[in-house]
């Protein structure tokens, strides 16, 4: 029997089609099918300065926007050779972790929701609102946050906002653990979780896959401990590595490392030093409205920042890649020497990690595909740009 | 905050891993740079299955994840762009220039070289080290080996780069159009299709008429 997955369909959120052959109940082939996302990331990027295109970074993994928004600034820095100071990197740091919480909260909220458990969606909603608020204090906005900058960050952390987190986090981690103790132990959540999704670390591999997904499977590939950037190197965190590489493992993996994110967070707000957080560079640097309005540089370093990227631009390409909340996100970009990129690609780790959802499911029960997919935590703005 | 201004200086010394590259692929590598901090390599495009298999099989090089395909329309110049790009508009008055600048496409002039590079970016999980190989692929028969028997992976993002850039991948088990629907015209991420150009309309075909046309193509193995 023919089956179409949909892209309407209440489990295929980030829409995706999947076109079935089932025998039964049994999947024979399937046909994964994403784009019906791409909005052209890449073209407009090309059509903007690289200030501008940071607003669309936002709408890659809009569940972690950070992150995205880190990766992207990072990518221009290495281009540009811009070195953030260091209360710069703490702040990116922080407002990262913040949103890689927020990610795993809602995969797991989304996923247990749709195995029909409805109350940790709930509980998990309610702790992601409360680190919503938190980026709310940093940046004013809850989801496309736009907070990153070329150079540092857009505002420095507001006044009193350590206990705020702080208090905030402690609230995460009380939902948190009253989701644990209704799905953890729950055998209805485990009798679908456990042994399905199961593919080997090496085929993972060898799809590219990255991220929890691949931590799950026992490979402890994890850019902010192999190849450190920003603070990581200073702050003290674990892993957390999976064994079996089934759903459940995905989702254990992800609890830890909602924990491990929290403790780093704490850690980057004791340590974090005053100082300035941008660099001082007129070509990248907006200056405060202040000396916009009574001072000549000031404004002509404004004037030239909104009317054309001013100064020399190396022309050159550039890949960095963070660890974003559903593997490594990569940008490639390629300058020409003029204000816009030649060519900013994005490298998307839920694209990656979709590849091998066929491999994942063929031969194995139609219900299987929910907590598979779910776990996979494909975000459809990063998969289909 | 000390910033350069200018090109930055290339790095002379040969990192570690690009002497084994070198160790290893030999003549294969037609050009080698290492440019702020990334390895790469320009390979001609008939040979990068081979050059791939090398990479992934040799232990002290180990790349067995392929992070990344993808493709840059260079309009025939080099890497470095030598010949300017045309910044301004000089036939309209600057108030026209003004508003429209902000969309326009700085486009360079044409080279001389090959249209296309394909670029590959490699990660390996073991040793932690990431290369870039670059093939240059002209425009007037835009094909290439596909890598997919060395990486599965390839596979999704080798249909990426055939939608947006039009490039085949010649030995793909599956090359079709990933993003876009199968009656696009063009390929949209080409410098000489315009971000607001528009397609022809396709004429609906009633209900159940999105049902699959052709079998499942390809069994994921």
């Amino acid at each position: 029997m023919r089956l179409q997955f949909g892209p309407s369909h209440p489990a295929t959120h980030g829409t995706v089609r999947i076109m079935l052959e089932l025998d039964g109940e049994r999947i024979l082939n399937a046909d994964v099918q994403v784009g019906y996302l791409h909005r052209g990331f890449e073209k407009e990027c090309e059509t903007g300065y690289y200030y501008q295109n940071i607003p669309y970074t936002d709408r890659l993994n809009y569940s972690s926007p950070m992150l995205c928004n880190i990766g992207y600034c990072m990518a221009v820095e290495k281009l540009f050779a811009l070195e953030v100071p260091e209360r710069g990197r703490y702040v990116r740091v922080i407002a990262g972790e913040l949103s890689r919480i927020a990610d795993h909260l809602l995969c797991i909220a989304a996923s247990s929701m749709e195995l029909a458990a409805m109350t940790p969606f709930l509980f998990l909603l309610e702790a992601r609102e409360l680190v919503w608020d938190l980026l709310d204090a940093l940046c004013g906005s809850r989801v496309t946050t736009n907070y990153i900058r070329i150079g540092g960050v857009a505002a420095d952390l507001p006044e009193g906002f350590a206990p705020f987190c702080r208090e905030k986090l402690d609230g995460v981690m009380k939902l948190l653990e009253d989701s644990d103790k209704l799905l953890t132990d729950n055998p209805v959540f485990r009798e679908r979780m456990e042994g399905t999704g199961v593919l080997p670390a090496s085929e993972l591999i060898a799809y590219g896959v990255t991220g929890p997904l691949l931590r799950a499977a026992g490979v402890p590939l994890d850019l902010r401990r192999v190849q450190p950037y920003l603070i990581y190197d200073r702050l003290e965190f674990e892993v957390p590595i999976g064994v079996h590489g089934d759903n459940f493992d995905r989702y254990l993996v992800r609890m830890a490392e909602i924990g491990q994110s929290r403790r780093m967070v704490l850690q980057a707000l004791e340590q974090i030093p005053s100082g300035p957080v941008d660099v001082e560079d007129p070509r990248f640097r907006w200056p405060g409205k202040s000396r916009v309005f009574n001072r000549m540089e000031e404004l002509i370093d404004q004037f030239k920042l909104v009317v054309e990227d001013s100064g020399v631009i190396p022309p050159g390409e550039s890949y960095f890649a963070v660890e974003g909340g559903n593997g490594e996100i990569g940008f490639y970009l390629v300058s020409d020497g003029t204000g816009k990129p030649y060519k900013c690609r994005c490298r998307a780790p839920s694209f990656s990690n979709m590849q091998p959802l066929a491999a994942m499911i063929v031969g194995r029960q139609l219900a299987d595909i929910i907590p598979t997919f779910d776990m996979i935590n494909m975000i459809g703005g990063e998969c289909d740009r | 905050m000390d910033v350069k201004d200018g090109p930055p200086p290339a790095d002379d010394a040969l990192s570690a891993l690009m002497t084994k590259v070198l160790d290893r692929l030999g003549d294969l590598v037609l050009e080698h740079h290492r440019e702020r901090g990334d390895d790469r390599i320009h390979v001609a495009r008939e040979n990068i299955v081979t050059a791939a298999r090398m990479l992934r099989d040799s232990p002290e090089l180990a790349f067995d994840m392929l992070l990344d395909v993808t493709a840059v329309d260079y309009l025939g110049q080099s890497d470095g762009f030598r010949l300017p790009p045309v910044v301004w508009d000089q036939k309209h008055s600057f108030s026209r220039r003004l508003g429209q600048s902000r969309h326009r496409l700085v486009l360079p002039e044409r080279g001389s070289m090959p249209r296309f590079a394909v670029v590959y970016h490699l990660l390996s999980t073991r040793l932690i080290h990431r290369l870039r190989i670059k093939c240059r692929v002209p425009e007037d028969d835009p094909a290439i080996p596909s890598v997919t028997p060395v990486w599965a992976g390839a596979n999704w993002l080798e249909r990426e780069t055939y939608d947006l850039y039009g490039i085949r991948f010649t030995g793909h088990p599956d090359l079709r159009r990933i993003y876009l629907y199968d009656e696009f015209v063009g390929h949209p991420l080409r410098k000489d299709y315009a971000k607001h150009d528009e397609q022809p309309i396709q004429e609906y075909l009633g209900p159940g008429a999105n049902l699959p046309r052709r079998p499942l193509s390809v069994r994921p193995e």
